[in-house]
């Protein structure tokens, strides 16, 4: 196995002898324990860090800035990864998804038309978490600057019950 | 010609340089490894395009699993000596040294005060075979707002990170969020995962 050269047996005379034996050392085992380790390494690292996203919430007070109804676009994350939308107070309520040819076209849409927009975001209970994040995420990379995730009103459950009564027919 | 010779000496190669570059490599991972932290519970984390790291150090991880369990999470072990003191004051409940030390430096748990002493005195192997019932956050009995509330009494640096399950209903994550917002704790991180852009 791991031959060190032996020295210093021999040497019973006090002469010094030239030591013929070679002086390699037998290197499989470190190697094989130095590859064992760098596998081990490897496939414990993670290299990927989770990223985190900075969300901002208001400080709870009861003065509610009032917005022109007309600025205002309203989404409700419903359940099975529905979005409904509609602008202002009333219906027409119209239905989207959350592909980039949904909700991101139609915030760039309404910025566009009206760079006034104050997006509110009203997740119903049955949504579920990815939903509002997916939502936010659409929201930074359309560079919305006002939004708000608000509860629903009882206004909004009653335009949602008729448009949700509505699809079902 | 059409001989073979015959070589004598055993074929031997110097092996020097990939020795070196192995344990070059080697300290290199070692060196850069940080063990992924133990999980009290899978989470499957959404995704999204942020790109802002989460930091090392002074984070408090609020964890919402997919059935609507909450856990919670903090780093350094100083702190959570202190954190665990004091709640432990708050709700009249005593840890033994023991305890309080096996808490240090555990991972996420999602356990109610009262039954704390309890999982704590699990020796760890089977505290993972525990199915932990979650850390109530109802507005009548909310221990998450006393966690949050001591975790920054002990320190004050602390960020605040929220890690939903892709799955996880949103009145469980209104809860966690109203907490927050109740305590005072208006910006925080929710973690994601890296979303490739098509």
């Amino acid at each position: 196995m791991a031959e060190v050269s032996q020295q210093g047996e021999k040497n019973t005379a006090g002469k010094i002898r030239s030591n013929k034996s070679s002086t390699k050392i037998d290197m499989t085992p470190m190697v094989d324990l130095a590859f064992l380790l760098l596998t081990f390494f490897i496939l414990t690292t993670t290299f990927n860090k989770p990223k985190a996203m900075e969300l901002t919430m208001p400080e709870k007070i009861d003065i509610t800035q009032p917005v022109g109804d007309k600025n205002v676009l309203n989404l409700i994350l419903s359940e099975n990864n529905k979005i409904f939308w509609y602008v202002g107070l009333e219906p027409p309520v119209f239905e989207t998804n959350y592909s980039s040819a949904g909700v991101r076209k139609l915030l760039l849409n309404h910025k566009q038309r009206n760079p006034k927009l104050v997006v509110l975001i009203k997740p119903e209970d049955k949504s579920k978490y990815e939903n509002i994040v997916d939502v936010l995420d659409e929201i930074n990379i359309t560079n919305t600057q006002r939004y708000a995730i608000v509860d629903l009103s009882d206004d909004d459950r009653r335009v949602l019950k008729t448009k949700k009564l509505m699809s079902l027919k | 010609m059409g001989k073979v010779k015959v070589h004598r000496t055993p074929p031997s190669l110097d092996m020097t340089p990939m020795v070196d570059l192995a344990f070059l490599l080697v300290t290199f991972f070692m060196l850069t490894t940080t063990f992924a932290p133990e999980e009290p519970v899978a989470v499957d984390i959404p995704k999204s395009v942020s790109e802002i790291i989460l930091p090392d150090n002074d984070r408090m991880i609020i964890t919402v699993a997919n059935d609507g369990r909450v856990f919670f999470d903090m780093d350094n072990k100083n702190h959570r000596r202190e954190m665990l003191q004091t709640i432990g004051q708050k709700y009249s409940v005593s840890f033994t040294e023991e305890e309080i030390k096996s808490f240090a430096i555990l991972a996420g748990f999602g356990v109610p005060v009262r039954n704390l002493p309890q999982f704590l005195a699990m020796p760890p192997d089977e505290r993972k075979q525990v199915v932990q019932p979650g850390i109530p956050v109802d507005s009548l009995n909310n221990e998450l707002a006393d966690w949050v509330v001591y975790a920054r009494m002990s320190n004050p640096k602390l960020r605040v990170a929220v890690k939903g399950d892709r799955g996880a209903n949103y009145d469980i994550v209104k809860k966690v969020v109203e907490t927050l917002i109740e305590r005072k704790v208006l910006r925080f991180n929710l973690i994601t995962g890296l979303e490739q852009e098509v």
